[in-house]
């Protein structure tokens, strides 16, 4: 169908066979549009640029091999002290949600308004700037726009990372997957298997799980809201778990506990009999996660 | 016998033409590092396009191992961190490159602003150009979320957030992007969704009309 010659060879520029386009002819291909020393994409070009590549990708695999992408603890959503920080790129955004004047009843112009713009007039760019002149220096006013959207995305940038830091320094925050990397470092130094934060703490077995006065209490006297349907606590809320608390208390501080409250626990004394409490503490004293 | 295969195939479909017309574009004096040293700055287009295809390539051989669920999204991050042959290797190159594509695309635009490249007739390439930024920035925010860690995890709830003080529309953006009431399990598939199928989908096809343009129009004659 092509060409006839079965036996072609691979032919270089100058001998090319791109077919000419009967009638309009499309704009450049042709070397008559930049004289000068022009040369074909492939192979001359393209290698040159392969090299450029090269270069690239072994820098890009020191980095990459220097500093491992940060990993830090899994999301915790009750989790309260966590600072939140986006990727670097848009910082200068979430620096400039922090204005009061581009926040609160502002809130509109700092979302939609400013980015806007300044996106808009970006993306429209040749539609504002038609002018026929291509130097930089011959059109004042598209260059200048542009460096000071420049200046200020550098300096908004530069201002969130330094009160993120700030906000590090004060509250004595350490970023998780330093912390992390640390702890690891410091398992592997002294020959142990890292402690894996993926895993979830093994469950404790309820022992008498079915006992129907236990979970009749346990429902109406509203234990379950806080220490949770599965007596799991809340690790983030600091609510401990009831499940092999056996282990840590006795008959008497549990009783103790329910009666008269500890910490953020309310006390239950005058919510529920002493029989109530009596079963419930017998109950609770016998989840111990040996008894399995 | 690679030449006979590919003259059997070239006698059906005549392909020769297709990948001359790529090989014999003319690379002109102006834009040549090799003539000129200033001409650099015309490769961070390519290097863009060289790292995004990094950034598929890693990110193929992460979803060999990534599940995308709240229980184990970050246990399997773990795990190909940690105990995964080169995994590190590989995510550390999907973690930088994310990075890096928006370094070199932000240079290339410069490049592209400031040489005034984007004038007539070459306006719309400039617009698609854009578009691929924006694709990008959608691509950086939704992969954020994955590992599933608390940067993870708070930084996306912030970035909703935003999305929700939009006028009028805020609301659904929101549970849009949640895929219900709060940042949970079905935000963190539908967030896997775009990074992986949706925006990437886009971004080929705006790169193959970003391509097909440039090679219409030719590159920017010299200033």
């Amino acid at each position: 169908m092509a060409h006839g010659n079965k036996n072609e060879k691979v032919v270089y520029v100058g001998d090319s066979r791109v077919r000419k386009p009967s009638g309009e002819v499309s704009i450049p291909p042709d070397y008559t549009s930049f004289p000068g020393r022009s040369e074909a994409f492939i192979p001359n070009f393209l290698l040159k640029e392969w090299m450029v590549g090269c270069v690239v990708l072994v820098g890009f695999l020191v980095l990459t091999i220097a500093h491992p992408a940060p990993l830090g603890y899994p999301a915790d959503p009750t989790n309260s002290a966590f600072i939140p920080i986006p990727d670097w790129y848009f910082l200068f955004l979430y620096q400039l949600l922090k204005y009061p004047w581009v926040s609160g009843s502002y809130v509109a112009w700092g979302v939609v308004g400013i980015p806007g713009v300044a996106f808009g007039a970006l993306l429209l760019a040749p539609f504002l700037d038609t002018g026929k002149e291509r130097r930089f220096y011959r059109r004042p006013i598209a260059s200048a726009l542009m460096i000071l959207s420049l200046a200020s995305c550098y300096y908004l940038t530069k201002v969130s990372w330094d009160f993120y830091q700030h906000e590090l320094e004060v509250t004595g925050t350490v970023p998780e997957h330093i912390t992390r990397e640390e702890k690891a470092r410091e398992a592997a130094l002294s020959g142990e298997e890292a402690e894996s934060p993926a895993k979830p703490a093994e469950d404790v077995a309820l022992v008498d799980a079915d006992n129907a006065d236990v979970n009749a209490i346990l429902k109406s006297a509203g234990c379950i809201s806080c220490h949770g349907t599965d007596l799991k606590g809340q690790a983030g809320a600091k609510i401990p778990a009831l499940r092999g608390v056996g282990d840590l208390l006795t008959k008497e501080e549990l009783t103790e506990i329910i009666t008269n409250g500890k910490g953020n626990m309310p006390a239950f004394g005058d919510k529920l009999s002493a029989e109530e409490i009596g079963t419930l503490s017998d109950w609770l004293a016998k989840q111990k996660a040996a008894a399995e | 016998m690679f030449k006979s295969v590919y003259n059997w195939i070239d006698e059906r479909l005549d392909v020769t033409p297709l990948w001359r017309d790529v090989a014999d574009h003319e690379v002109p004096e102006h834009v040549n590092p090799a003539h000129h040293f200033s001409a650099f700055v015309y490769c961070f287009g390519g290097l863009t396009f060289f790292i995004t295809v990094i950034q598929i390539l890693s990110g193929m051989f992460l979803t060999m191992y990534y599940v995308p669920d709240i229980i184990n999204a970050y246990a399997s991050v773990d795990y190909l961190q940690h105990k995964v042959p080169f995994g590190s290797i590989v995510r550390g190159m999907h973690h930088w490159g994310a990075s890096l594509v928006i370094v070199m695309m932000f240079l290339h635009t410069l490049r592209v602003f400031f040489t005034g490249s984007y004038k007539a007739p070459r306006e719309m390439n400039w617009v698609v150009g854009m578009l691929i930024f924006f694709i990008m920035l959608g691509l950086g925010f939704t992969g954020y979320l994955l590992p599933w860690d608390n940067k993870a995890y708070f930084a996306t709830k912030v970035g909703i957030q935003i999305a929700d003080s939009v006028p009028y529309i805020g609301e659904y953006i929101k549970i849009f992007l949640q895929g219900g009431e709060i940042v949970g399990a079905t935000t963190l598939t539908r967030f896997f969704a775009i990074h992986v199928f949706f925006l990437p989908g886009a971004l080929l096809a705006l790169l193959a009309a970003h391509f097909l343009m440039i090679r219409k129009q030719g590159i920017a004659g010299p200033l």
